[in-house]
C-alpha cells in the first residue's frame, strides 16, 4: 500500500461496500417503475377522455393519488441512480463531477417534492 | 525469457478492432432511453401534475402545447416558433413513451442476465434483437389503445 498516487492509497482495502446497496436499491426501484408505470399506462387507455374535470376527479381518489405519489417517488429515485452512473462514467474532472452530483440530487429531491405535494394538493381539494 | 515480447500474441480481443453487435446496440440504447425518460419523460409529468393542481387554465395551457390540435396551428409571423414546438412536444410525447417501452423491455432482459440466465451467444444475441423490437411494438399497441378506444 503506498501513499503516493490516489490509486495507491486505496488499493489492498477491499470495495467501498457500498457498489452493492446502490446496484440492489436500482432493481428495487425498477420493479416499482415496472409496476406503477404500467398501472399508469392502463389507467390512462381506460380514461374516458384527457379533459381537466375526468383526469382531475379521477387522480384526486384514493388509490390513484398514493399510486401516483408512489410513482413519483420509484421513478425519481431511480432516475437519480442511474443518471448518477452516467455522470460518473462520462464526467471525469472531481470538481464538475461533484457539481454534477449535487445538482442531480436538488433536481431528483426537488422534483419528487413538488409532485408529490402537486398530487396531495389535487386529492385534498384545492379545487 | 529474452524472446517473451517478440512470439505471436494473440490478435483478439482487441481494444480497437472490433464490430457492432445486437448486445452493443441494446446496452447503450438503455442508457440513452433511460436518460431520456429520466429528463424529458420526468419533466412533462412534473408539468402535467403541476398543471392539475394548479387548475383548469394551467391544464389547458399544458395540453395546448403538448398534445396541440394539428389542425387549428398558427403559421403566420412569430407564432410560427410556437407550431413548430408544439409539432415537436408531440413527438416528444410519443418518443418518450416508446423509450419508456423500450427501456422496460431491455431492463426486463437486464432482470434476466442478473440471475445468471441467457449468456449464452445464441439467446443473447436473440434478446438483444427482441427486446427493442418488442418495445416498438408495445409502443404501436400503447397509441393503438389510446386512439381508436
Amino acid at each position: 500500500m503506498g501513499n503516493g498516487t490516489s490509486i495507491g492509497r486505496v488499493r489492498g482495502l477491499g470495495s467501498a461496500k457500498t457498489g452493492a446497496h446502490h446496484w440492489l436499491v436500482q432493481r428495487f426501484t425498477a420493479i416499482g417503475n415496472l409496476l406503477l408505470v404500467l398501472w399508469l399506462a392502463v389507467s390512462l387507455v381506460l380514461l374516458p377522455d384527457f379533459s381537466y374535470a375526468t383526469v382531475a376527479e379521477w387522480l384526486a381518489r384514493p388509490i390513484p393519488a398514493v399510486a401516483m405519489i408512489l410513482l413519483v417517488v420509484s421513478t425519481f429515485w431511480h432516475a437519480r441512480l442511474g443518471m448518477q452512473v452516467m455522470i460518473e462514467d462520462y464526467v471525469h474532472e472531481h470538481g464538475s463531477k461533484f457539481a454534477c452530483l449535487v445538482a442531480l440530487n436538488f433536481a431528483a429531491f426537488g422534483g419528487a417534492a413538488f409532485g408529490a405535494f402537486c398530487v396531495i394538493r389535487l386529492a385534498l381539494g384545492a379545487h | 525469457m529474452a524472446t517473451a515480447g517478440t512470439r505471436k500474441r494473440p490478435l483478439s480481443p482487441h481494444l480497437q478492432i472490433w464490430r457492432w453487435g445486437p448486445h452493443m446496440f441494446i446496452s447503450i440504447l438503455h442508457r440513452v432511453t433511460g436518460n431520456g425518460i429520466a429528463v424529458a419523460g420526468l419533466g412533462l409529468l412534473l408539468w402535467w401534475l403541476g398543471a392539475l393542481a394548479s387548475g383548469p387554465a394551467a391544464y389547458d395551457t399544458f395540453a395546448g402545447w403538448v398534445w396541440a390540435d394539428m389542425g387549428k396551428l398558427d403559421w403566420n409571423g412569430v407564432a410560427v416558433i410556437a407550431s413548430l414546438v408544439k409539432i415537436v412536444l408531440k413527438l416528444v410525447m410519443i418518443g418518450i413513451s416508446w423509450a419508456f417501452f423500450s427501456h422496460m423491455m431491455s431492463g426486463l432482459r437486464h432482470f434476466v442476465l442478473d440471475v445468471g440466465a441467457g449468456f449464452e451467444l445464441k439467446t443473447n444475441r436473440v434478446w438483444s434483437i427482441l427486446s427493442p423490437i418488442l418495445g416498438v411494438v408495445l409502443t404501436a399497441a400503447f397509441w393503438a389503445l389510446l386512439l381508436l378506444r
